[in-house]
């Protein structure tokens, strides 16, 4: 399988507001490549830049320093083929429709609404929201608000899916259950997906390689790790809870150490 | 497939508290009887030409109303409004909009408005009617002025306040700068314009009596202004009262016509 998402030796700095202390440096030498088809998951505490590595690999941000291609192309902008779905509800258009909200990429590239149509079907059903395409994002429960986003995202077919830390808002049970649907989306879908989460066990129940992060700032990749459990992935099993606690185990070292630098 | 059933779906309520229909008409009734009764009670203690009686400016109501008079002042001062309304935020809209997503065009814009937006109107009234006369000219362009600057800083204020996810969400679904403005920042706006259109239409009101008691012929402001020098004040009530009865009518079409897109916009009217 070829090589999706190459980041070498990326820098990414930040102009403080004010004139206090220079740049800010959120990211330093980060160097991953993404396997096309791969759930990545990004794994960091707060705070340590993991959105920020997302948000350059959409293209909303360009590198300070380094190298990133997706697909072989240098990104210096958005583009269709980088599907995001962001935390927050906010990115949801709240006078559109469920279903023109999931149709606003087809609509924005000028697919006819023939063409449309099936497209629609196809994603809501995948999301399970045939039967609530007609509401608004306001009547939706956050769960539901959230495969909004991802049904919108997977209606331009994207070879790429960006999600930023998609569940952190929701309860436990929800975030639960969500986790299950992305687990289904993906292997339906075959996409390439980089995952944002600072939930050790949502990390280890989707993804194929974890990279967990250092402290910021000057944040990379500390190390990387392979999930090698069989999927789909429902129970706790010993191998489970020894991934768990090792991983558990890096990054409360990186805490300990940002609250001693 | 698992169901969206069992997750708690949040109806939206775009109303607060209220009563029922047959209940609130009740009521209503119930203060007009009480508020003429207090008018009636208050003119009983002085003289007419200070407190004319209900029965007094109810007279002089039919008169005006069935001689024409009244109708004529009243369509004169909607014209007016209409007018300037209209023409004010058809330039505030589009302004506002440019100037929340254009750092030049704020730049440029922002001190004037923050400038003009504490001269009322009123201040004005003097020299508008020295250069634009006193035809209709003068009444109108004051009242584009009055709409101008609420519906700008309205309108201005709701293009700042568009999210950045809604920008990004945009870019990466494929929208062009173009689209994006067009269907994300325009919508996305669309409360804080209604907002606009309202606070500028009940300034409109003030501005054009103001206008209207200082030069005109016609209005509801001039018949104010002139039964006044006649010591009519019956004739005064007719015009204060009409003018509470105009607000309420124009504010219930910009309702009706609000309306249509309240519910997707979530505005509550």
């Amino acid at each position: 399988m070829g090589i999706a998402i190459e980041l070498e030796a990326v820098g990414k700095r930040f102009a403080r507001a004010g004139d206090a202390g220079g740049d800010y440096v959120a990211l330093d030498g980060f160097t991953l490549n993404v396997r096309e088809g791969e759930f990545f998951c990004l794994l960091g505490p707060t705070g340590c830049g993991k959105s920020t590595v997302l948000h350059l690999v959409a293209g909303f941000e360009q590198p300070s320093a380094g190298r990133l291609h997706v697909f072989g192309a240098a990104v210096d902008k958005p583009d269709a083929d980088r599907g995001v779905v962001f935390q927050t509800e906010q990115a949801l258009f709240p006078w559109l429709t469920v279903e023109e909200n999931v149709a606003f990429g087809l609509t924005m590239r000028g697919v006819a609404p023939a063409g449309r149509a099936a497209i629609l079907d196809r994603n809501l059903d995948l999301v399970g929201l045939v039967k609530h395409r007609k509401k608004f994002p306001r009547e939706l429960s956050g769960g539901m608000k959230q495969r909004v986003q991802i049904a919108r995202a997977l209606a331009n077919d994207p070879r790429i899916l960006l999600m930023d830390e998609p569940f952190g808002a929701l309860d436990a049970q929800t975030r639960r259950r969500m986790q299950e649907e992305v687990a289904r989306i993906w292997a339906a879908t075959g996409k390439t997906v980089i995952f944002i989460t600072h939930d050790i066990g949502e990390a280890i129940w989707l993804a194929d390689r974890i990279g967990v992060m250092t402290r910021g700032p000057a944040a990379h990749l500390k190390e990387i790790v392979d999930v090698d459990l069989p999927r789909p992935r429902h129970a706790m099993t010993q191998a489970y809870v020894e991934l768990y606690n090792r991983l558990n185990a890096t990054i409360h070292a990186e805490a300990e150490a940002m609250l001693n630098d | 497939m698992i169901e969206g059933a069992t997750e708690t779906v949040v109806a939206a309520r775009l109303t607060g508290p209220r009563w029922r229909p047959g209940r609130r008409l009740a009521i209503y009734a119930l203060l007009a009887i009480v508020t003429l009764l207090l008018w009636q009670a208050v003119s009983a203690l002085t003289l007419p030409i200070f407190f004319p009686p209900p029965s007094e400016v109810a007279a002089a109501f039919r008169k005006t109303l069935l001689d024409g008079t009244l109708l004529e002042h009243v369509g004169v001062s909607y014209l007016r409004i209409l007018a300037g309304w209209t023409i004010g935020c058809a330039i505030a809209v589009p302004l506002g909009l440019l100037a929340g997503r254009s750092a030049l065009t704020r730049m440029l814009v922002e001190p004037y408005i923050e400038f003009f937006r504490y001269i009322p109107p009123i201040a004005f009234i003097g020299l508008f009617l020295i250069w634009f006369g006193l035809g209709e000219m003068s009444k109108v362009l004051l009242i584009v002025y009055t709409a101008l600057f609420v519906m700008f800083v309205n309108t201005l204020a709701g293009a700042l306040a568009v999210e950045p996810e809604k920008i990004r969400a945009a870019q990466c679904l494929g929208a062009t700068r173009r689209q994006i403005f067009t269907h994300v920042v325009v919508p996305a706006t669309v409360p804080y314009i209604v907002t606009g259109l309202r606070l500028a239409l009940g300034n409109a009101f003030m501005t054009v009596i103001a206008a209207e008691l200082v030069a005109a012929q016609s209005g509801v402001g001039h018949l104010i202004w002139s039964a006044r020098l006649f010591a009519q004040t019956d004739y005064v009530f007719v015009g204060i009262i009409t003018l509470g009865l105009m607000g309420f009518v124009a504010n219930w079409v910009l309702r009706q016509v609000l309306g249509r897109v309240a519910y997707r916009y979530a505005i509550q009217l």
